[in-house]
């Protein structure tokens, strides 16, 4: 068999060192957050109270990240898809320096774009103390992905030729737009907003600036219990993290594969 | 034949970007904007404080030199397990890949978090170290505990990114190489980086960047190595000292912005 020759102690050593430093602290989270008192270990038996007092102080942090990110993939889509159609379509030299542009939220980091916000719109009081102020940062940092995704996704060959017919067919440039061409690249929807989902759920460089007492995230919440209350709360807050988030990505990303399968076929 | 680009008038597809130009404006260039020209203020001097004080320097090169260590361990592992990953079938593997690529979807401030339950004060390996008779050992808060935290943050997109670029390699290339007698080491040197060149260059551009603006982590650590994104927090928000804060951002905004466009105009190239 081909691949036993490639079978080397070096890498089965790494493989397994890395899969143990990845792995040992999140098992190691979950633990700390369901026994009584972690420098006695499991011995101190285990509880639920660490994850009910998270669940009376943080509660709502879930619920909110949640919408935002909601609204992130919500603002993306509607500012993307047409902007992505268009980047995809124009053979303009300057398509490719907007393109760019509007990239950069990605390369700068979330810090400075945060304190650009502050500077900028601080004053602005209702504006500054709504989870407005954050989700508009989450969606200035999320959607070049979006785009990137979508925008190589209008670009396939065979959906020129769709809108051509379509077009020649006497459809109106909207009505092939939201009619054919949006129904043709739906997995890149489904994908680009998983993605957006994901890093909004758990952006903290940007938020972290934004966020006023009143509005607070899943992360800064995360980053508030770890600064001031005992490790068991931090660890009980991570494995609510794990146990809200996660499924919810699993769900989307399994339901994004089925998409995926089912366009293909 | 009519190219499709003519079917959509040049008016249309500026209506399609007007939306996406005018929040992008709104909210990202005119801040910016302002966040540029804010220090002049100070003087002309402010823009080059990250090169002039030596606090400042000190920081931008502690980030850089960290930034750096860290993509380089990174890719190295990496690239070890994604070839592993991509070549061995066994039970499970699946699930381990997911596993291991779990953590991309995590904040800087849980991989932190991890960090201190491991090293902290009261972490496991200050109980192993007490417990072995060398007194309570703690790195969290020190450069090697900030090393492992930007490595733990690294590796899922490294592994992720290597196992699909392993999977995608050609066998045919190493097979002739073997039957022609070459040892592991030339093999690794003269088929595995060539063939993995393009993907290490855009992973490890993307890495560093993430490394030099990575702000969850260290906040978290709040440790004694200090890094550019923590000075940049700590003169914004407890000196209130604005053009500073945005004096060093733009540096730091430079710095991972020219390290990604150099990556992207190389690859671009081969």
């Amino acid at each position: 068999m081909r691949t036993s020759r490639n079978a080397s102690p070096f890498l089965l050593a790494t493989t397994l060192a890395v899969t143990l430093f990845m792995l040992a602290p999140m098992l190691l989270s979950v633990l700390a957050g369901l026994v009584n008192n972690y420098s006695t270990g499991l011995s101190s038996g285990l509880t639920l109270r660490w994850l009910a007092e998270v669940l009376d102080n943080y509660g709502d942090t879930v619920a909110w990240s949640l919408a935002i990110a909601l609204g992130a993939v919500a603002g993306t889509l509607l500012l993307g898809v047409p902007c992505a159609y268009a980047l995809a379509r124009s053979r303009s030299r300057w398509a490719g320096v907007f393109e760019e542009l509007l990239t950069l939220p990605v390369a700068v980091p979330g810090l400075a774009t945060a304190l650009a916000l502050i500077l900028a719109y601080g004053q602005i009081t209702a504006f500054r103390q709504s989870f407005g102020f954050i989700l508009v940062g989450h969606i200035i940092y999320t959607r070049p992905f979006m785009v990137r995704v979508l925008s190589s996704a209008f670009q396939r060959r065979d959906l020129r030729a769709l809108e051509e017919a379509s077009r020649s067919l006497g459809a109106g440039f909207w009505r092939c737009l939201a009619g054919v061409m949006v129904p043709a690249v739906f997995p890149a929807i489904v994908a680009g907003s998983l993605m957006v989902f994901t890093l909004s759920v758990g952006e903290f460089n940007l938020t972290w600036m934004l966020h006023t007492p009143l509005t607070r995230t899943l992360p800064v919440g995360l980053a508030d219990s770890y600064a001031s209350m005992r490790i068991e709360v931090g660890s009980a807050y991570t494995l609510v993290f794990f146990l809200v988030i996660l499924p919810v990505l699993w769900a989307l990303q399994h339901l994004a594969n089925l998409l995926q399968k089912r366009y293909e076929t | 034949m009519r190219s499709s680009s003519t079917t959509t008038s040049r008016p249309l597809l500026l209506a399609c970007l007007a939306p996406a130009a005018i929040f992008f404006a709104a909210f990202w260039l005119l801040p910016v904007a302002w966040l540029v020209v804010l220090p002049a203020s100070k003087g002309w001097g402010i823009y080059l404080a990250v090169l002039t004080e030596p606090r400042y320097l000190q920081s931008l090169l502690n980030t850089l030199l960290l930034s750096v260590a860290v993509t380089l361990v990174t890719l190295v592992l990496g690239c070890a397990v994604g070839i592993y990953l991509a070549r061995r079938q066994f039970p499970g593997r699946r699930v381990l890949l997911s596993l291991l690529t779990l953590p991309l979807s995590f904040p800087g401030v849980i991989v932190g978090f991890f960090v201190i339950l491991l090293g902290g004060r009261q972490g496991v390996v200050a109980s192993l170290t007490e417990a072995a008779g060398l007194g309570r050992i703690s790195f969290a808060y020190g450069l090697l505990g900030l090393f492992l935290a930007y490595l733990y943050f690294s590796l899922p997109r490294a592994i992720s990114t290597y196992t699909a670029a392993a999977e995608a390699m050609d066998m045919a290339l190493e097979e002739a190489a073997r039957s022609l007698g070459a040892s592991r080491l030339r093999v690794v040197r003269d088929v595995w980086v060539p063939e993995l060149a393009p993907t290490t260059l855009a992973c490890g551009a993307i890495l560093f960047a993430t490394s030099m603006g990575a702000f969850g982590t260290a906040f978290t650590l709040a440790s004694k190595f200090e890094v550019l994104p923590i000075t940049i927090y700590d003169e914004f928000t407890n000196y209130a000292n604005f053009a500073l804060a945005a004096s060093l951002s733009i540096a730091l905004g430079l710095v991972t912005w020219l390290v990604l466009f150099v990556a992207r105009r190389l690859s671009a190239q081969e």
